[in-house]
């Protein structure tokens, strides 16, 4: 048995073929987005807005947040519902996996040749077998920078 | 009644119920004393407000005394006794305002104490009360009101209502503690009013809020079925949500002079401690908006009016050097417009100092100093609202609590309102902040661009035109879109263009015409469906930087959609077209009058370089014409224009018709007939005031006047007009179009005449609306017929049953089906309208329930026929 303490439960996903990890606590919930409406005017990672049992959830498009555009996903598209200061986000992702317990010990340093934009995100790294884990700092995907452009 | 504490429901058993309330209204009072203190001062010889003050002071001295708080109810008596003196003719000082003003204070620090242990604080306050009653016996003389002042504390005296007048209060009768607390004038009142806890006025809101959407999911159910049951049972309960909204939404509304109260004392303070003379305007204190939001701007709007008194006003010796009035003046001032608030906020004092401004952008790296010289100094004014942006060399004790402009901006853009501050050296800085009025449900229209749907807002929403090859065309003066409606250009904007949702296209569109201030100006859609309540929710975070939205809703049907801003919308206007004022034919609004001399010109080139001018009233369409389609008949020229021959005149011989491509013409119509005057170039549309300088004794010349800078001809239509038309065109009878359905709209409100129209226009009939009963059977006889009628049913001298039955008991009129609008509809008033003939009955605010019963009554109106 691992004491919690030293341990941290990641909710995993794929998006671009890149593995991320997101703190448990910080996911609300996995959802199908279903009829999400557009807006227009937005930046290109905003995937649009949905009522998600009737809240206004803001979708975030992590592939166009990240700049991974390598190809849209052949799947359905997946979100993780979050909440950061009082609002819904769901961040579109490819596919999710397994949710990990992983020691805060083995945490790594976020690598010097990762993607700059990557980087600017990431909480840290994992290396599992044959597997780079990055940890996504949520605080810092949701910070899109919106503001200030505002006149 | 206002509700400004709010105790959360702490305090359970009635005993505690009891001092709750007393806590209340004691806050309350004290509010209002403050603010009118300020105002005795001023107005030292004002009976009312001496009279106000004294029935406060006394209440709240007669609640301490029935509560056994006795430090509460000593301050009280003492401040009342000077009071007294003050109506007895003792002069008015500051000094003595100031103590009584310090009473308060005391008063309210006990108040808080008392909140929070539920007793009075130890301590005495025999301090003040020495300094209160050696000022009131400064002023005795020796010989009167001794009797008041020994009298023991518990004493009341029993006043007269009017205590304005000279009457001296020792002439009422003392009476015994017991009986005070029914003699108060303001009992009367309270009894018409109960307190409700804000608690459960929020609670009752987010449930109507959860009423409209399940009501608006039914309704969406039953859209799709047409023969249903539930129709009707639907209608009537859509028909009761509608009112209950209206209702809770009412219980809510505040006048924003709740949010005013503490201004004067605080400006009054505040040019005591700073060596200033202010004075504190206020206007449009009436103005309401709900509660929720009330209580949210309360605190920007203190702080920006300490910004003004601490920041904006020089002191009187600099004012003075500067030529100005020794006092300030600090104006607020409050308005709705469309479904906003607007609150202004100015000062005339020396404006915001650009350059320490700029420097301390520098300093702080906000920008580099080219970036700053680049800046128009509006947009160096924004900088203060940005986060650890404080001016003043000396951050005082005023405005330098911590708070900053940043803080401001972020309550209210947290409300979904804006800030915005306009600024001039040595003549004042304003601070215009726009608010919505609630922020739970409003009233929009749904329509399409792009192939998304939007929501508008009804209440910008004038009227609907549907626009494309038919009677409404677009057209384009210098590749700005324009459509002409009843005699005015109304410039354009392509929703679905300015959103990048598409590229415009030609053809059938629908033009919502939208009104933001003075401006107004069209939005071009796709397509138009129905209106529906909306519950607004608020643009996420990630959003809130995009103008032309203002929130996001979940419709009936589930999906979310984007609020439409339409003061947004305008911004997309821009300069670049320009702009069309909206004085319609009944008087123009009075936010026009300052616009009011200038006439806007439609600027053209024709014969020569010099430019000519029209005043753009007159022309009723721009167009282009094939020049192959012009004919030449005996010497004139003549074009094929709406089944009709158009006579085309040269505005000069020099000015030639063009032999091939496209030759633009302006229209002139009058009286069913038109005419083409014939132009090389349309330049420009502009505004200005219209001197003529020069007249010309050149026919067809008016004169000439200066517009943008170039001399330019004005043109005299009237001298063109007799030449277009000869007698073998007067005889030519206009072709009479088909007649669309004629709906009589009668209802005694203005408001509810202006809200209604456009939509009953919209929905596709012609509207006649009058204002009485009277005019209405009038109409009805007059030559235009009737279709329907719609009627209000409470109206002054002859209601809508009385009108029903009058219509029905003329056989010219009796089979006009009449449509009944009331506030309340009970099962008696049905009956009852069933009986004089109504058709239906629609409750007033329930705008789609209305559209239903006439196409449902003209549906039956075409079978008959």
């Amino acid at each position: 048995m691992h004491d919690a303490a030293d341990h941290t439960e990641f909710v995993t996903f794929t998006t671009a073929g890149q593995l991320f990890g997101v703190p448990i606590g910080r996911v609300q919930d996995v959802f199908k987005p279903s009829r999400i409406t557009r807006v227009p005017l937005a930046g290109a990672e905003i995937a649009g807005v949905l009522n998600l049992r009737g809240r206004i959830v803001t979708m975030v498009d992590l592939r166009r947040r990240l700049d991974l555009e390598r190809g849209a996903s052949d799947r359905p598209p997946i979100a993780i519902g979050i909440e950061a200061r009082g609002e819904s986000f769901g961040l579109l992702v490819d596919a999710i996996g397994e949710v990990l317990k992983l020691p805060n010990a083995e945490r790594g340093a976020v690598p010097v040749n990762l993607d700059r934009k990557l980087a600017a995100v990431s909480a840290g790294v994992y290396r599992l077998d044959g597997h780079l884990l990055v940890v996504l700092d949520i605080d810092r995907v949701l910070d899109l920078r919106a503001e200030g452009v505002a006149a | 009644m206002g509700i400004t504490c709010d105790f959360g429901g702490r305090y359970r058993t009635k005993a505690a119920a009891e001092f709750l309330e007393f806590l209340t209204e004691t806050c309350e009072s004290l509010d209002r004393v403050d603010a009118e203190l300020v105002r005795f001062e001023q107005e030292p010889n004002n009976g009312d407000i001496l009279g106000n003050i004294f029935r406060l002071v006394h209440t709240i001295k007669g609640t301490c005394g029935f509560l056994s708080l006795p430090r509460l109810e000593a301050l009280a008596h003492a401040a009342e006794n000077l009071m007294g003196e003050f109506r007895d003719g003792m002069p008015v000082t500051t000094e003595a305002v100031t103590l009584v003003l310090s009473t308060i204070d005391r008063i309210k620090t006990i108040l808080d104490e008392l909140e929070t242990h539920q007793r009075e604080p130890t301590g005495h306050d025999a301090d003040l009360i020495e300094r209160l009653n050696r000022l009131a016996r400064r002023s005795d003389r020796g010989t009167q009101s001794s009797t008041r002042k020994d009298a023991p504390a518990s004493a009341v005296q029993r006043k007269r209502a009017d205590i304005g007048t000279s009457a001296p209060i020792r002439d009422t009768s003392l009476t015994s503690a017991g009986e005070r607390a029914d003699a108060e004038p303001g009992d009367r009142v309270a009894s018409q009013s109960i307190r409700v806890n804000v608690d459960t006025l929020d609670r009752l809101m987010t449930t109507v809020s959860e009423l409209v959407l399940t009501r608006n999911q039914l309704l969406e159910i039953v859209r799709r079925h047409e023969d249903s049951d539930f129709k009707a049972p639907l209608q009537r309960l859509s028909n009761v949500t509608a009112e209950l909204q209206e209702g809770v939404m009412k219980t809510r509304m505040q006048p924003i002079g709740n949010a005013w109260q503490k201004l004067p004392r605080i400006v009054r303070d505040l040019s005591a401690e700073l060596g200033k003379e202010i004075d504190l305007e206020m206007q449009g204190a009436e103005t309401e908006l709900d509660r929720q939001v009330l209580e949210l701007v309360k605190d920007p709007l203190t702080h920006l009016v300490r910004n003004c008194a601490d920041h904006g006003i020089e002191s009187a010796a600099q004012r003075r050097a500067a030529g100005k009035a020794a006092k300030g003046r600090i104006t607020l001032s409050a308005c709705h417009q469309g479904g906003h608030i607007i609150i202004q906020i100015a000062d005339d004092g020396r404006g915001l100092d650009l350059n320490r401004i700029r420097a301390k952008a520098v300093d702080l790296g906000l920008a580099s100093e080219a970036e700053i010289a680049a800046k128009t100094d509006a947009e160096i004014c924004n900088f203060i609202f940005r986060p650890g942006f404080s001016t003043a060399a000396n951050v005082t004790s005023i405005s330098g609590r911590g708070i900053g402009m940043d803080v401001v901006r972020a309550n209210i853009e947290q409300i979904g309102g804006t800030v915005d501050l306009q600024s001039a050296a040595g003549v004042g800085t304003a601070f215009t902040i726009k608010i919505p009025l609630t922020l739970a449900i409003v009233s929009a229209l749904l329509v399409e661009a792009g192939g998304e749907r939007f929501a508008m807002p009804q209440l910008s929403v004038l009227e609907l035109v549907q626009a494309g090859t038919g009677e409404h065309r677009i057209e384009r003066i210098k590749d700005t879109p324009v459509l002409r409606l009843r005699k005015k250009l109304l410039p354009l904007v392509y929703l679905k263009e300015m959103l990048r949702l598409g590229e415009r296209a030609d053809g059938d569109c629908f033009v919502v015409v939208t009104q933001v201030g003075s401006q107004v100006f069209g939005m071009v859609v796709d397509g138009v469906s129905h209106t529906e309540e909306i519950v607004i929710k608020p643009m996420s975070s990630k959003l809130r930087h995009i103008a032309a939205f203002s929130g996001t809703t979940i419709l009936g049907d589930g999906s979310v959609i984007m609020i439409i801003d339409p003061n947004g919308v305008v911004q997309a206007l821009g300069r670049s077209v320009p702009s069309v004022q909206a004085d319609t034919n009944e008087a123009a609004a009075a936010d026009n009058i300052a616009s009011d001399d200038l006439t806007p010109l439609l600027v053209f080139r024709a014969g020569s370089q010099q430019p000519k001018a029209v005043p753009l009233s007159l022309i009723s369409r721009l167009e282009e014409i094939d020049c192959r389609r012009i004919e030449v008949s005996d010497g004139r020229h003549l074009v094929q224009y709406r089944d009709q021959l158009m006579p085309l005149l040269r505005v000069d011989t020099q000015a030639g018709i063009k032999q091939e491509g496209a030759q633009p013409i302006l229209v002139f119509s009058d009286h069913g007939r038109s005419m083409g005057l014939v132009v090389d170039e349309i330049a420009d549309i502009v505004e200005e005031r219209l001197e003529i300088e020069v007249a010309s004794d050149r026919p067809g010349v008016l004169g000439y006047a200066v517009v943008k800078g170039s001399a330019t001809e004005i043109i005299d239509v009237g001298h063109y007009l007799p030449l277009a038309f000869d007698d073998w065109l007067y005889r030519r009878d206009a072709k009479t179009a088909p007649r669309s359905r004629t709906v009589l709209l009668v209802d005694d409100s203005p408001f509810f005449r202006d809200m209604l129209s456009p939509l009953i226009k919209a929905a596709g009939y012609h509207v006649v609306s009058v204002g009485s009963a009277a005019q209405a059977l009038a109409a009805a006889k007059s030559e235009t017929p009737i279709d329907l009628v719609i009627t209000d049913i409470e109206m002054p001298d002859m209601d809508g049953f009385e009108l029903a039955s009058a219509l029905r008991a003329n056989p010219q009129t009796a089979a006009i089906p009449i449509i009944a609008l009331s506030a309340m509809v009970s099962s008696d008033a049905i009956e009852r309208g069933r009986a004089v003939g109504f058709h239906d009955f629609v409750a007033k605010f329930d705008r789609t329930g209305l559209v239903a019963a006439l196409k449902e009554q003209s549906a039956d109106l075409y079978r008959a026929a």
